[in-house]
């Protein structure tokens, strides 16, 4: 699934709002490595995720550059960049069914699209639960099916935003190490934006504070 | 092009020469002074009757499950065509109308109808109380939607954990946010009420007429000289219209000055009770005379033999609609090929703008002035000048003009409906499309489309009934070539037979409801197998 691994790279990175400057970074982040992001609220941690994702609002201005390998991607619209998002609701669209969100994130020309979407159900205990109304899951199942969706987009790189601070806490370890399980497995570069240190610890990664 | 005339330049009807006689013609009619009065009082008093009883059902309103039920019994009004309120108001409260049938001879004595002149009273109030009736539910409705964003539950539970009344709480610390969110809505209501046209033909005064009711009659009279004069009577009328907001921005400002005092003078609970019992009572009042209005249009379309004083009709009969219908054919399709033919196209321009500030982060903000020109400007005064810039490069009243006038009150509905709509919904979900890799256009067709089915039709409904309530803008535009049901009914006013009329105006109001039916019964077919999506409708 995953020919070529990649390294993401944030080269030089300073955004500013109105002069101001909310945070730089330089760092790399290795096929399979999670850089855990900390900060308090205000530190600047979600303009970082929608500089990397591409939805920058425009009042903020960013310098530097972010490249997936040799390949540029801050010139990239959000949806050339391959870069997938976990948000802390699991957002599977209400109108489609449990498959058919797990369709959307297919790639148009995939293969076996119905045989990958059952192999995906079935990878997170959901097996049969196509033609399922997304409302009628549990949220720990919803998280799941989220993160099938996002791998079944193929990303090259991920970012996590606080994925897990709205499950409870027996949830939330059991979601930790399927997250983060799949993600090694997949040797992608993720980028993980969270207040709890203890996803800092179960990331097992490196740890940037933000002020 | 409404100005050229008015100076007595209209090279088609032979007026080469700027000069003043139409000013002139136009002071030297008797009954002037009068018209003038009528539009601007009118105006005034019934924006300032509606948003008291608006007011003062927010204040109550405790979110109660009768407030719930007030509420829900309101904003289904709005959909029905001011023609269709204004028969309903004039059929309850003329000397046959069911009113004085209600309670005659038992508190009247009255054994035939008395000799009064209740509707076309020389003063308008029968005008006036068929607007209160539409601007009532409108105010409700712009201020229920401005509502949430002012947090009003939180600013009055910290009132009252200071010791203030509910309705005080409410009054001295939400009013005062919630008025500059409804400014131009009410704007717009003091414009369109000093300015009507189908309501003041029919519960109107007629000698003399409102000045927007003269100004149609001189400017179709058959000498055409009188349009010289009609154009002269639109900037007077503009004039008429200006003054009216100018003097109820007077009054805003007093107002503003003159509550300082009371905001902070620390009383909590003085007239609270007044407010709770106030509030509830004459909205309570103004639905239920809208629906009885429509109640007694009902019983009129099917009443056989009615004797006076009886309170229902002896017989029922459909002799009335069979009559109708068939001479109803044309219009009822020119009603919704023109409506749905202008809601297209306004609904595609609108969702295009929307995406586009969506995708590209606009604030729109400047142009909602600009969308309200059309509702604020006198429409007498500026349709005037369109059918004369048609005529003069020759384009002929038709069916495509007719479209393209409603879309100047159509696109500004539609807009106000589903910005708010599309403001709400949470970005994420197009990021989320696009994180997973679809286009723009995919993640729109496929994601933010379906999201805001509801709204959207709801916002279609909004705009098909506005449609079919236009009146002047068919008349003048269609140049009578495009009957609807709307210009029918308005024309069946004077002379015509009242049950027909009685027909024709529960057709009128039967049109916006099936399609306001529709917009909710849509999304719930459609989501039958998706719960949170029946949730969000």
């Amino acid at each position: 699934m995953t020919p070529n691994l990649q390294t993401l790279h944030i080269k030089q990175l300073k955004l500013t709002l109105a002069g101001d400057t909310l945070l730089a970074m330089h760092r790399d982040i290795a096929p399979g490595e999670v850089l855990t992001v900390m900060g308090p609220s205000g530190s600047g941690k979600s303009t970082l995720l929608a500089y990397l994702a591409g939805f920058l609002s425009p009042a903020f201005q960013a310098q530097g550059e972010l490249y997936l390998g040799d390949k540029r991607l801050d010139t990239l619209p959000a949806e050339h960049r391959g870069i997938g998002l976990l948000f802390q609701d699991p957002m599977l669209f209400p109108h489609l069914s449990v498959g058919g969100n797990l369709h959307f994130g297919l790639p148009r020309r995939a293969r076996d699209k119905n045989a990958q979407v059952a192999k995906a159900l079935e990878q997170i205990g959901l097996a049969g639960f196509e033609t399922r109304d997304p409302a009628t899951l549990s949220g720990g199942q919803q998280s799941r099916v989220a993160l099938m969706r996002l791998l079944l987009s193929r990303p090259r790189a991920v970012l996590l935003d606080e994925p897990f601070s709205k499950l409870d806490t027996a949830l939330r370890q059991e979601m930790r190490a399927l997250v983060f399980g799949q993600l090694r497995e997949a040797g992608l570069p993720t980028l993980l934006v969270t207040h709890d240190e203890a996803d800092a610890a179960a990331a097992g990664g490196p740890i940037v504070v933000l002020e | 092009m409404v100005l050229l005339p008015a100076f007595g330049y209209l090279p088609v009807l032979g007026g080469n020469t700027f000069h003043l006689e139409a000013w002139q013609d136009l002071w030297a009619r008797a009954g002037l002074g009068h018209s003038v009065w009528l539009s601007y009082a009118s105006g005034l008093i019934t924006t300032l009757v509606a948003l008291f009883i608006v007011v003062l059902f927010l204040a109550a309103s405790q979110g109660t499950w009768i407030d719930r039920t007030i509420r829900r019994m309101v904003s289904p009004l709005l959909a029905i065509p001011h023609a269709a309120v204004a028969f309903g108001l004039a059929f309850l409260i003329a000397p046959s109308g069911l009113l004085v049938r209600w309670v005659s001879p038992g508190l009247t004595g009255w054994e035939r109808p008395p000799d009064l002149l209740i509707i076309n009273d020389p003063s308008g109030l029968a005008l006036m109380a068929g607007l209160i009736l539409k601007e009532v539910p409108f105010l409700l409705l712009m201020s229920l939607a401005a509502l949430p964003q002012l947090r009003p539950d939180s600013r009055v539970v910290l009132a009252r954990s200071l010791g203030y009344a509910p309705g005080i709480a409410w009054l001295k610390c939400v009013f005062p946010a919630l008025y500059p969110l409804i400014r131009l809505p009410v704007y717009a209501v003091i414009a369109y009420a000093t300015s009507v046209v189908d309501m003041a033909l029919i519960l109107g005064p007629t000698l003399p007429p409102t000045l927007s009711v003269s100004i149609l009659n001189w400017f179709n009279d058959p000498d055409l000289s009188r349009r010289f004069m009609a154009s002269a009577g639109a900037v007077l009328q503009l004039g008429v219209t200006l003054a009216a907001l100018l003097s109820w921005w007077i009054g805003e400002q007093a107002v503003k000055c003159l509550s300082q005092r009371w905001l902070t003078n620390g009383a909590r609970s003085s007239g609270s009770t007044a407010i709770a019992v106030g509030g509830r009572a004459l909205l309570i009042t103004v639905t239920l005379l809208a629906i009885s209005a429509l109640f007694g249009l009902a019983l009129f379309s099917v009443a056989g033999f009615w004797r006076f004083p009886d309170a229902l009709p002896g017989t029922f009969t459909l002799d009335h609609w069979q009559r109708i219908l068939p001479s109803v054919a044309t219009p009822l399709i020119n009603t919704l090929s023109v409506g749905l033919t202008a809601t297209l196209i306004a609904c595609v321009l609108v969702v295009a703008t929307l995406e586009h500030a969506a995708r590209h982060h606009l604030a729109a903000r400047r142009v909602q002035w600009l969308l309200y020109l059309p509702l604020i400007v006198p429409q007498v005064a500026f349709l005037f000048g369109l059918v004369v810039a048609a005529e003069s490069i020759a384009i002929r009243p038709q069916h495509a003009l007719v479209v393209a006038t409603h879309l100047l009150f159509v696109i500004p509905y539609l807009y106000l409906s589903l910005s708010e709509a599309y403001r709400r919904l949470d970005p994420r979900w197009g990021q989320v499309a696009l994180s997973l890799g679809v286009s723009p256009w995919r993640a729109f067709w496929q994601v933010r489309l379906p999201l805001l089915l509801a709204p959207l039709l709801t916002a279609c409904a909004v705009s098909l009934a506005v449609s079919i309530g236009q009146y002047l803008p068919t008349l003048l535009l269609g140049g009578g070539r495009v009957p609807t049901i709307t210009t029918e009914a308005v024309a069946m006013a004077s002379g015509g037979n009242r049950r027909l009329v009685a027909v024709l105006a529960l057709l009128q109001a039967l049109l916006p409801f099936i399609g306001f039916s529709l917009a909710l019964l849509i999304p719930r077919f459609v989501w039958a197998k998706r719960r949170q999506m029946r949730g969000a409708a």
